[in-house]
């Protein structure tokens, strides 16, 4: 269960696909004009890469090895052509908002990039919860910049008008321009974050073993002495 | 389609619908292919090639053999299916019959394949009704729009190079923003039609 639950950490935050391993860059900066439209977007490409998963997964002692890439998009491009109908039929105005971007979930770099580096070497169970953690973690990147961009774009989060009617709209970022920029600043302050923690633990590192070695050597001699001393037997 | 039809097709494609600036079609190779100007134009023309062709053969499939058996819902498998026959293919041509262009192009071609980009336009083509000259010049201008966008951004990038950005903005971010600012830029062809 630990695992599991370890698996779901690693796709929403330590190893989010779209923040941290810069794949699937197309939709993150598409379909982001909107929150509703990055739920959309996000939880299809979740359906996908759950069913991709699981068949790869369930097909990895089958496909030959020189194919696989053939069988993989195969596979993909077969799930994504069932979620475009399903949409088409269920949710028709967010098929329409999202055009092209439903078929192109096909050469999605995450969900290849997922069936070749974890579908295909492990049991089903785990590639499903491989999926749905990948997913969500590509949904919460999406909300992320979608957040932001409606917000600033156009003064409403999901629709509801939020900022007052006196709020200028800043169209630049419902704009493609904006898409660029406010992927590029959110991206740095994960970047900020991620050296924030490291150096935090080199630190803790660092600290420990200069406790380490204080404790080994006698007090009497100083670091420096001791330096000085391994200096003239050299 | 008349001469003057080919050639507003070719300018919204290229700068008003630019694939990179206004579509996002084919970011991933944008951003990770543009680091040096020289690499960034092979990526470009192996693209113009592969889109060109696969314009007109996916068009080809459409209209013979989807259309008329009724499985138009199986487009998105078949397209890809024939995108990645046909860059298969066309490498293997390349080594035999041209090896000067296979030298120069033939390590971007199995990147091609899972490029958004042909397989977008190539939808594109099918939704908007062209015929086939209409799918060669959509295909052929489309990429000439993404050899444009990625070449002047790589260019921009071995500038930034040389500059010293704070540490959380280093690689990514700071290509993202530059792309911004470049998508402004050609945000003021956006609305131009012809």
């Amino acid at each position: 269960m630990n695992a599991y639950l370890k698996q779901l950490r690693d796709g929403i935050l330590d190893n989010n696909p779209s923040l941290i391993q810069l794949l699937g860059m197309c939709p993150t900066l598409a379909t982001t004009t909107k929150i509703e439209n990055a739920v959309g977007m996000g939880l299809a490409a979740t359906a996908v890469l759950i069913c991709s998963n699981l068949f790869i997964s369930l097909l990895r002692k089958f496909i030959p090895k020189q194919v696989r890439i053939a069988a993989y998009i195969v596979i993909i491009s077969g799930f994504v052509t069932a979620v475009e109908l399903l949409m088409r039929a269920y949710f028709y105005s967010l098929y329409q908002a999202l055009g092209l971007f439903i078929p192109l979930i096909v050469v999605n770099c995450i969900i290849l990039a997922r069936a070749e580096a974890f579908a295909s070497k492990n049991p089903p169970l785990p590639s499903v919860v491989d999926g749905v953690a990948m997913g969500l973690g590509f949904t919460f990147a999406l909300c992320l910049v979608a957040t932001v961009r409606e917000l600033l774009g156009s003064g409403t989060l999901l629709g509801y008008a939020v900022l007052p009617a006196s709020y200028p709209e800043m169209t630049v970022f419902v704009l493609p321009a904006g898409a660029f920029l406010t992927l590029g600043l959110i991206i740095a302050v994960v970047q900020k974050i991620r050296y924030t923690a490291e150096d935090r633990i080199r630190h803790k590192q660092i600290e420990a073993h200069r406790r380490a070695v204080a404790k080994i050597t006698p007090p009497a001699v100083s670091q420096e002495q001791k330096e000085e001393k391994e200096g003239a037997q050299v | 389609m008349s001469f003057g039809q080919v050639l507003s097709l070719m300018f919204t494609a290229i700068l008003v619908e630019n694939f990179i600036f206004s579509k996002f079609y084919g970011c991933c190779p944008f951003l990770g292919v543009s680091d040096k100007p020289d690499t960034a134009l092979g990526m470009g023309m192996a693209v113009t090639f592969v889109m060109t062709v696969s314009g007109m053969v996916t068009w080809a499939v459409y209209e013979y053999l989807l259309e008329p058996f009724g499985l138009e819902y199986l487009k998105t498998v078949a397209f890809i299916l024939v995108i990645a026959a046909l860059v298969q293919f066309i490498e293997m041509f390349l080594r035999k019959f041209i090896p000067t262009l296979y030298s120069a192009l033939g390590i971007y071609l199995p990147l091609i394949t899972t490029n958004c980009a042909v397989l977008s336009s190539a939808l594109l083509i099918v939704q908007n009704d062209y015929d086939l000259l209409g799918a060669a010049v959509f295909g052929f201008s489309a990429a000439l729009g993404f050899t444009l966008a990625i070449t002047v951004f790589a260019g921009v990038r071995a500038r930034l190079r040389i500059a010293n950005p704070p540490r959380a903005f280093k690689g990514f971010p700071l290509t993202l923003i530059t792309a911004g600012l470049l998508a402004m830029a050609f945000s003021c062809f956006s609305g131009i039609k012809l």
